[in-house]
Parts: structure tokens; C-alpha cells; sequence
């Protein structure tokens, strides 16, 4: 165990724990945009500064900084304060027209930013990189990565066509805050618009509708211990036949 | 096969580790840009996954996706030569070769770039034709270099 501060609270906490998941154990909240339970930090928005006191005066993204003995943390110091403003105003600028990022900063105080908008004004991607991430990390398919650099920086598949590697999963969409990336199901195929790419839909055998690309449903067959003939139906139909013999955990596949 | 060299690069980058960035630029140095083949041979090769390997290739300036043309022009717009008129002498670049910065004209003969600073800002304005430094450019002498380059030239 470790003994830290925390905003004037001391509290112990297991080794390895960063100082965002040890204010979370004590019910403080800290504001994130880039950080999810499900990958490893990131520490890429700095939304999640908070100001060390000991070992030596700093700030620090409290999502990649694991807890130390003796520890001394302001999670909402006049210093973090100030800072986590510019950084929402940053993202304003980044995503004007965004109502996530809009909602966000002025639940911290931020009702416009100084900054000029450079073109962005339809720019939802804040570059957090969680689609990046959750689709390397957790999908392993890594069908799609941050490319360029500067201002043309952007996320695509590569040379920006449609990506063998993209199972049509949606985590990506799923994952992302701001609603930047879009997927449509139409008729008998998944758009991913984002990603270039479009993936036929599998019917089910017993209500005949369209529910999953079969790309997706041989890359989960190979997680999930399934009988075969469950990933021929939906999920709806699946949970009316096999609601009692599923574990509880996979019946939402 | 087409990338036989490449091949062997691959394999000696396996037996140093599969470190991944000399090996795209021995690879870029070859062809002169980035094969798209190759590249493809670099995941099945190295477990590199296609998406790492095009997000290093677009991040750094010094590879190439495309095949350049057989003459690289540079044209710096480094602080010395831009505020002695670079931008000028690179409009007048893409004006005769009739492209883009980045591209590369139809018949392959020519791609340009920009380029900022090359060493040299005592002679601002500067651009540079494969390994020959011009000096003190004008945007009226790029027509008479050019012409040194040709078609029939090698
Ligand atoms: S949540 Fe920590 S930097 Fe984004
Ligand atoms: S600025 Fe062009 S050579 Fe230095």
C-alpha cells in the first residue's frame, strides 16, 4: 500500500494505481476526454492535469501517473484550474461546433475560447486516439492509426481505402466522445464512412434480419466459445433461444 | 521478384530485432520512395501491422509513398530564402513544370519539394536539382536550368 494526499485527504491506496484511479477510490472526480478503463493510459488531452506538491512542485496528467509515497495531490488548484481552461479552450477551437466539447468546457467554466478557428468548423476529432487504441488494444486489428503530421494530422486506414483489416466491429465508433466517427447500416451492408469501407451484413436464420458483418462474427468466434449455430442468428433471437444456457457475460454478443 | 533487395533487407532487419525505422529508410533509399508491396511484405515479414507502418511512413518527411520522378527538385523556403523571395522561385518552378509542390510532372522527369533551409543562406534564394545547388536564384533562370535536365538526358 501507498499513503498519499489528496486533496487535503490522506488515503492509501495499492502500489501501481495511477493518482486518477486513487482519487476515483475516494470519490473525487477528475475531468478526462482521452482516458478509458478498457486501455492503457494515454495522457494524451491533458484534460486530467492535476498539481503535485511533493516530490516537487508540478503538473502532471493524473491518468498516466502512478501513485508514490508520500504523494501530495490538488486535483483543483488555482494552477489546474487555469490550465485545464486552456486546454478547453484549445479543444473549443479544435471542435467549435461540437456539443460534447461545448457541454464539457462550460461545465469547467468555459463559455467561448480566444482562439482562432482554423477551418475546423465541422471538426468533431479531438484526437484523443481512443478509436486507435480500442482497435488495437482490445480488437487487435489496428485497421487504422493517426497519420501525417502538424496540421494535416489525421486518423484513416492506410493510403485511405477501404481497410482489409476494419471487421466492421464499431468499436471505434462506440469508443468515440465526440461522435466523430459515422456508421450506417443500410439495407444489407455496414458503412463505415470514416474508414472508406463497407462490409455486407450476415442475415439471421431465424428472424431473417441483417445484424453483423461476417467478418466481425469470425473474429469474435475465435474470442468467444459460442455453439456454432448461435453466431448464425442475432443477437435479439440468440438471447430468446440460449437466455438460460448462455453465461450471463456473452449473452449481449 | 520485383522487390528481391527489399527482401533481403527484411530478413537482415529480422536478424537485428525488427527495429523498424532504418529499415524503411534503407528501403526509402532504394527505391527512392516507399513500396506499397513492400511495405505489405514488412507486416507479414514482422507482425508490424499495416496501420503502424503508413501512420511512420506519412509522419516523417523523409519517406516517399510515391515513386519520385528522375530528378528531385528542392526548393527552400527556409527564412532566409523566403524572405529573399523563395516562395517566388518556387511558384515559378511549379509554373514551367506545370505541378504542384509534392508532385511529380506526368512524364516522371521531375517531382518538387520544398525544403526548409539547406545550409546555405548566404546564397538565398536557393534551389537544388538532384545534387547541384543554384544560388541566388532568379524566378526567370529556372527555365535555362531546367533545360540542362531534359528528357534525353543519361
Ligand atoms: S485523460 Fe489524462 S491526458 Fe487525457
Ligand atoms: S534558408 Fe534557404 S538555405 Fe537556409
Amino acid at each position: 500500500m501507498v499513503t498519499l494526499t489528496i486533496d487535503d485527504q490522506n488515503i492509501q491506496v495499492p502500489e501501481g494505481l495511477t493518482i486518477l484511479q486513487a482519487a476515483k477510490q475516494v470519490g473525487i472526480e477528475i475531468p478526462t476526454l482521452c482516458y478509458h478503463e478498457a486501455l492503457a493510459p494515454y495522457g494524451a488531452c491533458r484534460l486530467c492535469l492535476v498539481e503535485i506538491k511533493a516530490p516537487q512542485p508540478a503538473l502532471v496528467t493524473s491518468c498516466t501517473y502512478r501513485v508514490e509515497e508520500g504523494l501530495v495531490v490538488q486535483t483543483d488548484s488555482k494552477w489546474v484550474q487555469r490550465t485545464r481552461k486552456i486546454i478547453l479552450e484549445l479543444l473549443l477551437a479544435r471542435c467549435p461546433t461540437s456539443k460534447v466539447i461545448q457541454d464539457l468546457a462550460r461545465s469547467l467554466g468555459v463559455e467561448e475560447t480566444r482562439l482562432p478557428t482554423l477551418g475546423t468548423e465541422e471538426e468533431l476529432c479531438t484526437f484523443c486516439g481512443l478509436c486507435v487504441r480500442v482497435c488495437r488494444e482490445v480488437v487487435g486489428r489496428s485497421a487504422i492509426s493517426f497519420i501525417n503530421r502538424g496540421p494535416t494530422r489525421t486518423i484513416e486506414t492506410p493510403f485511405k481505402i477501404a481497410s482489409e483489416e476494419c471487421i466492421g466491429c464499431g468499436a471505434c465508433a462506440a469508443v468515440c466522445p465526440t461522435g466523430a466517427i459515422k456508421i450506417e447500416d443500410i439495407g444489407d451492408s455496414r458503412l463505415l464512412h470514416n474508414w472508406h469501407t463497407t462490409l455486407k451484413l450476415t442475415r439471421c436464420k431465424i428472424c431473417g434480419g441483417y445484424f453483423a458483418p461476417q467478418e466481425e462474427l469470425e473474429s469474435l468466434k475465435q474470442q468467444v466459445p459460442l455453439d456454432e449455430e448461435l453466431w448464425e442468428v442475432c443477437p435479439d433471437c440468440r438471447r430468446k433461444l440460449s437466455a438460460h444456457k448462455l453465461p450471463h457475460h456473452l449473452s449481449s454478443y | 521478384m520485383a522487390f528481391e533487395k527489399a527482401g533481403a533487407m527484411i530478413a537482415a532487419c529480422k536478424q537485428r530485432g525488427g527495429i523498424l525505422l532504418p529499415l524503411l529508410e534503407d528501403i526509402n533509399a532504394e527505391y527512392g520512395y516507399l513500396p506499397e508491396e513492400v511495405l505489405r511484405l514488412i507486416t507479414s515479414e514482422l507482425g508490424y501491422a499495416l496501420s503502424q507502418l503508413y501512420s511512420l511512413a506519412t509522419f516523417y518527411n523523409l519517406f516517399r509513398l510515391e515513386p519520385r520522378g528522375r530528378h528531385f527538385i528542392q526548393v527552400c523556403q527556409g527564412t532566409a530564402c523566403y524572405v529573399r523571395g523563395g516562395q517566388r522561385i518556387l511558384e515559378s518552378v511549379e509554373g514551367v513544370l506545370g505541378v504542384k509542390e509534392g508532385e511529380t510532372t506526368s512524364d516522371r522527369q521531375f517531382t518538387v519539394e520544398s525544403v526548409r533551409c539547406m545550409g546555405c543562406c548566404s546564397l538565398a534564394p536557393v534551389l537544388r536539382v538532384d545534387e547541384d545547388t543554384y544560388g541566388r536564384m532568379r524566378t526567370g533562370r529556372f527555365r535555362d536550368i531546367v533545360k540542362k535536365y531534359g528528357r534525353n538526358e543519361r
